[in-house]
């Protein structure tokens, strides 16, 4: 059983990691660039042009496709298993995939040509050439179609058991595939309606305040993209991991629901500094921003508590020191337990970020990456690394290469990432260094910068190292001629309490019609008034 | 209902009653101290915004003085990569009013060490009023991403005693 499945999700792995893999080594090199060593002249000459096509690379390459590739992968796993039911039509998984494979390979290539050095966020008027686009939108369609099969499964299901409980991980992984096929749509929009047509020359002008509003349409529901999958894990495996169970199972679900609610229409505190957006939009989104503060201090409630019980039953005592019976010597378990404290750091962070009047701080500035850093490079992507030590022995059927080296990786990550978040952070609040550029060049970089530089520097390339460690261990698990003894499962927390979640919490109507209701009142009215009166003057550009 | 159990409740309503303090200080801190944010100014073509004609201030970017040591406009034009004009001369004590566009790509337009700190988006006018009392020298600098050339856009604002 499962067998197409696994292969499914070996496949999507292995792309994400290898995007990983290319896209990671850029990021030391920048951070080397900022205190002076610039490695650039002499990737020349094996085609890079620039710091800022390594950075487009760094950034599309791991914020776009190591995520997305992971988390449909993992999905593919998580959603069959959990309801214990193998795709009803595994054709259009297979599709999904190669449709993905097929936008990687044709965004893949202008960027390696310098024909798209226009990072993660390729805001017009800036141009590339039109296969970027069009290979960016193949991904994003590719992983609809993935979701539409794990859709049609689940319906499947629910007619095979029906007044039965969708188990818990099938459920929020298929609410993050619903939230990524709604937030998408303004992405796809810009790149459809605006971008493309315009980057052909048929037609000349476009409006880049408008490209920017959809952009951040999706552009923040695409963080709850990448960390609701590790929220998958924290509740519905690590407890399980941990020898403790769900602490609250019903909570666990209302916070998949809220997010799938809110995450959406809170786009333009992206756009707090934009000067074509009213100030009252952008205090109803500062509003509804603020409101994702309680799925998420109700995750760090429950997820806490329930490792807490874990702990216990290992014989841990006290107020505090039980976390000493955590299983710390499990890379998978303390790989994720990192991330999570990493991510108590981003989220007060985003805390400041979301702020209407603290934003003007650090917008734009270098705490911005120092942020996300945190979440997307650390809460997340520590939390795929965790997940990855034991499904791709599960995959493999082969055990883990190295659990030393695994420790070590998980805690030279945590600490790399300190060092460089913390770095960043302060050179954005403090000095205002700007983000993503080339700060070894910038005549405005001040003395006073030197000390954090180094600081980030270093963290850079402990990262880098910690990098190599974890594919060092993925590479040795995979070609190792080891053979597990026994099969490994799936990890599933049980409920600490056994009564069901009650029928509302497994309903997906009225939660969708909240969602589309917030979605029409604080993106309705602006998007029609911005339409209606768009600027479409801004011919495009080539500037690297 | 769910069923949560009794610290789970009293942590719920700490942190409820956390983001709502957080929530009414944002308002107050924006509507009575008057914070501001850029607001839709004025669209304009960034084709022909750089082109001189009498309704068109970008088309002359620089410094006019309203009210003589008290109160400025400074008319900003973002390009790649460089600001017209790349040094301001106010006295300390004025007010000075910048409005920025750009005439090509999406640039920032950030006054390190205050809080002036603006998007800057072809066919949009960014706008935002600061008052310099003490004399020094600050950073001005583009702070999106703009092409190769993007790390040496910027200037200087030089408040005179």
């Amino acid at each position: 059983m499962f067998a197409r499945e696994h292969k499914l999700t070996a496949w999507h792995l292995g792309v994400a990691m290898t995007a990983l893999f290319i896209g990671g080594f850029f990021g030391p090199l920048q951070k080397l660039e900022y205190v002076g060593i610039n490695l650039y002249t002499t990737l020349n000459k094996i085609g890079i042009a620039s710091y800022y096509q390594g950075l487009t690379l760094h950034a599309v390459l791991n914020a776009l496709v190591w995520t997305t590739f992971f988390i449909v992968g993992f999905f593919t796993y998580a959603i069959t298993h959990s309801l214990d039911k193998e795709l009803t039509h595994p054709k259009i998984n297979i599709i999904g995939l190669i449709v993905m494979i097929v936008g990687l390979i044709m965004a893949a290539i202008p960027i390696l040509l310098n024909l798209a050095t226009v990072l993660f966020t390729f805001y017009p008027p800036m141009r590339a050439n039109p296969f970027f686009y069009i290979g960016l939108v193949l991904v994003v369609v590719g992983s609809w179609v993935c979701g539409w099969g794990f859709y049609l499964t689940y319906i499947a299901w629910r007619k095979e058991n029906p007044g039965v409980r969708t188990p818990l991980i099938a459920l929020g992984s298929l609410i993050t595939m619903v939230l990524w096929q709604i937030a998408t749509l303004g992405v796809a929009t810009e790149l459809l309606v605006l971008v493309i047509p315009w980057s052909f020359g048929l037609v000349e002008g476009t409006d880049p305040q408008l490209a920017r509003t959809f952009f951040w349409f999706t552009g923040h529901p695409l963080v709850y993209f990448w960390l609701l999958p590790a929220y998958v894990s924290w509740y519905g495996m690590l407890p399980k991991q941990a020898g403790g169970k769900l602490f609250s199972e019903p909570l666990a679900r209302l916070v998949f629901w809220l997010f799938l609610a809110l995450s959406v229409p809170v786009g333009l505190h992206h756009q707090y500094l934009d000067p074509g957006v009213p100030a009252g939009w952008k205090f109803l989104h500062a509003l509804l921003t603020y409101s994702l503060f309680i799925p998420s201090m109700l995750t760090a409630f429950n997820v806490v508590a329930s490792l807490e019980i874990g702990a216990r039953d290992n014989g841990g005592t006290g107020l505090l020191s039980w976390v000493r019976a955590l299983p710390w010597g499990d890379p998978s378990y303390a790989a994720q337990n990192l991330a999570m404290i990493l991510f108590v750091f981003g989220g007060i962070g985003g805390l400041t970020n979301s702020s209407y009047n603290l934003n003007l701080a650090i917008h734009n500035t270098s705490w911005v990456p120092g942020h996300f850093h945190l979440t997307v490079g650390s809460a997340v992507t520590l939390t795929f690394f965790g997940i990855a030590y034991w499904l791709v022995p599960s995959l493999s059927g082969k055990p883990l290469w190295n659990r030393k080296v695994a420790l070590v990786q998980t805690w030279t990550w945590f600490f790399g990432m300190l060092l460089m978040g913390n770095g960043l952070h302060i050179l954005g609040l403090n000095f205002g260094m700007p983000r993503r550029t080339m700060i070894g060049a910038a005549s405005y970089a001040a003395d006073a910068w030197t000390p954090m530089l180094i600081e980030a520097a270093i963290g850079g390339i402990i990262l880098g190292i910690s990098g190599l460690l974890f594919y060092s261990n993925m590479v040795g698990t995979v070609f190792s001629k080891k053979r597990l003894e026994a099969p490994i499962e799936m990890p599933v927390a049980e409920p600490y309490e056994s009564e069901p979640a009650p029928a509302w919490l497994d309903n997906w109507k009225p939660w969708l019609a909240v969602t589309v209701v917030l979605i029409l009142v604080a993106y309705g009215p602006i998007l029609v008034d911005m339409i209606a009166n768009a600027n479409m003057t801004s011919p495009g550009f080539k500037v690297w | 209902m769910i069923h949560v159990d009794r610290s789970e409740k009293i942590y719920i309503i700490i942190s409820v009653t956390l983001i709502s303090v957080f929530f009414i200080a944002l308002g107050i801190s924006s509507f009575v101290y008057g914070f501001q944010v850029p607001v839709p100014e004025q669209r304009v073509d960034p084709r022909t915004i750089a082109t001189p004609a009498p309704d068109n201030p970008f088309g002359e970017p620089g410094l006019r003085e309203l009210v003589p040591g008290k109160k400025y406009e400074a008319y900003v034009l973002a390009q790649i990569w460089s600001f017209t004009p790349r040094e301001i001369r106010v006295p300390a004590g004025s007010t000075v009013t910048f409005y920025v566009t750009s005439k090509d790509v999406q640039h920032g337009f950030r006054i390190n060490e205050t809080n002036v700190n603006m998007q800057i988006v072809p066919g949009e006018v960014s706008k935002l009023t600061i008052t310099f009392d003490e004399p020094r020298e600050y950073d001005f600098i583009c702070h999106e991403y703009c092409g190769v050339g993007h790390q040496s856009m910027a200037g200087k604002i030089i408040v005179e005693p």
